[in-house]
């Protein structure tokens, strides 16, 4: 254990600097660059608020906030997955040659993703919310919770995915399937109210509902998010980083032969 | 006798790969075929009970045929690989030369790629900005450090490469025959470099399939055959030995 700190400390300058490369990359030559971010969730949202409210009528107040915000904790989560599944993989050539810490690559990946999703929520709270009538509270800042949680999910089950990923490639093919299922089984442009009692069960499971309500719960609703919602998303964190750590820990020694 | 410390020590390290005799790339055909029970494995050594040391500042080399386990080898002694039996000690700061062009990025420009990689090999940020102008000269690649890697040719990878590796000054250097890529000036500037470390006192292993430069650079040399340590010694008795078997088996 101890050796791992002593790695981590020493190579902490390489930790920031692949984050801050997957960002450099990502922007580098768009024409758009951040604005990108910001932009594309806002298109999201008009194209879902049309949809869903003028075509399939449903009486959710204030509509545009509902969708953007699982929208946005949706795609932070499904793009900070499937990003860092491809990160033990695509940097095969670099672990061949050169001793890196391996569980850095999904890790910077994970985190990368999150900066970038947290450009998405600007809109949102600077713009969105007053044009919606949405007052500021201290309240909004409990954000940081279901954002912890989403991140501590995501990298366990990044590091989950970017093991695999090395001995079994098409995993990701599964995994993009995984992801449209689990787009459908969360509330994202439904209310939970249409989902009849013996599915809701599963839905009420599902940690990126949990923490998309409680988002919503503090931003649209100004209401603390119970405790059993805090309860559950930490049982989840620590569940999928443990499990995430382990397979990766277990597997690690035996990636060069397949990289 | 050398009487100085010892830098590496590899002790019993041997290496075995499984080589499945079927190729299984998806999930479910590893699946299918592990009901079956027909995964099949042949057992092969790249290294076999390999023992020796390597001195402070000694600069060792390591001769052999294609396939004798050489980069193997140096991979476990810089620690990239784990051997599945044995144990390497290392005291120092080990720089492996590996590939020239490993962990760069050809999206990013030069500059941002110095740092990368001197990162990667384990070097502070402090360290790679103080010796960045110092790299960038070396390399000669002044007018081109802002330009994306990806437009660079084989030879200024190589450059940059080599000095970002050997300017930040390692205690171990590991060179894996990356001295026969580049023009003639600058296998004469490597070379003289490596003189040069090799005179302040860094450990250098050295890889090479010309004997000229093995013998030019090396005190001590091993002989690798199929994984085993075939000769170790002095380097003019090894290469000896090796260029008459070599002979014999024309």
């Amino acid at each position: 254990m101890r050796t791992y700190i002593l790695n981590f400390i020493k190579y902490k300058d390489l930790f920031i600097e692949l984050v801050i490369r997957d960002i450099k990359i990502k922007y580098r030559n768009s024409f758009l660059g951040i604005l990108w971010s910001m932009i594309n969730p806002l298109l999201m949202m008009i194209v879902f608020s049309i949809v869903f409210m003028e075509l399939f009528k449903n009486d959710i107040p204030n509509f545009p906030v509902y969708v953007l915000i699982g929208r946005i904790l949706y795609q932070f989560f499904s793009e900070a997955t499937s990003f860092a599944m491809e990160a033990v993989y695509a940097n095969g050539q670099l672990i061949n040659k050169l001793y890196v810490p391996k569980y850095f690559f999904p890790l910077t990946r994970v985190l990368s993703s999150f900066i970038i999703s947290f450009l998405s929520l600007v809109p949102l709270l600077l713009v969105i919310m007053p044009l919606t009538g949405l007052s500021y509270d201290w309240i909004n800042l409990m954000i940081i919770f279901p954002l912890v949680y989403l991140l501590l999910i995501s990298t366990g089950i990044g590091l989950l995915l970017s093991a695999l990923n090395v001995f079994f490639s098409d995993i990701k093919h599964l995994y993009s399937v995984l992801l449209v299922i689990l787009m459908f089984l969360t509330p994202i442009f439904y209310p939970m109210e249409i989902i009849p009692e013996k599915y809701a069960i599963v839905l009420e499971l599902n940690p990126l509902h949990i923490a998309i309500e409680m988002f919503r719960d503090v931003i649209m609703y100004g209401v603390l998010p119970n405790f059993d919602a805090h309860l559950s998303l930490i049982i989840y964190s620590l569940l999928f980083t443990v499990i995430g750590i382990i397979v990766f820990g277990k597997t690690q020694d035996r990636f060069i032969y397949k990289l | 006798m050398h009487k100085s410390e010892i830098a590496i020590k590899v002790q019993n390290v041997s290496m075995k790969y499984k080589i499945l005799m079927e190729r299984i790339d998806s999930f479910k055909q590893y699946v299918i075929k592990k009901i079956k029970n027909e995964i099949r494995y042949s057992d092969f050594y790249a290294l076999r009970e390999v023992s020796f040391s390597v001195y402070r500042g000694e600069v060792f080399g390591i001769i052999g045929y294609n396939g004798a386990g050489k980069s193997t080898l140096l991979k476990v002694v810089s620690g990239i690989i784990k051997p599945t039996n044995g144990h390497v000690e290392r005291i120092g700061n080990i720089a492996p030369l590996i590939e020239l062009g490993a962990g760069f990025d050809g999206e990013l420009t030069g500059a941002e790629n110095i740092f990368l990689k001197g990162l990667l090999l384990g070097y502070s940020k402090k360290t790679i900005k103080e010796k960045f102008d110092e790299i960038v000269s070396f390399s000669e690649l002044e007018q081109f450090i802002n330009t994306p890697l990806k437009n660079y040719s084989s030879g200024m990878i190589a450059r940059l490469g080599f000095s970002i590796a050997t300017l930040i000054e390692p205690e171990i250097l590991v060179v894996d025959e990356v001295l026969s890529v580049g023009d003639i000036r600058f296998r004469e500037k490597s070379e003289s470099k490596i003189l040069n470390m090799m005179n302040n006192g860094t450990t250098v292993l050295f890889v090479s399939h010309s004997l000229q430069q093995i013998e030019k650079l090396c005190t001590r040399t091993l002989w690798l055959e199929n994984g085993c340590i075939r000769k170790i010694g002095n380097t003019k008795d090894v290469i000896e030995e090796f260029k008459k078997a070599t002979e014999n088996n024309k």
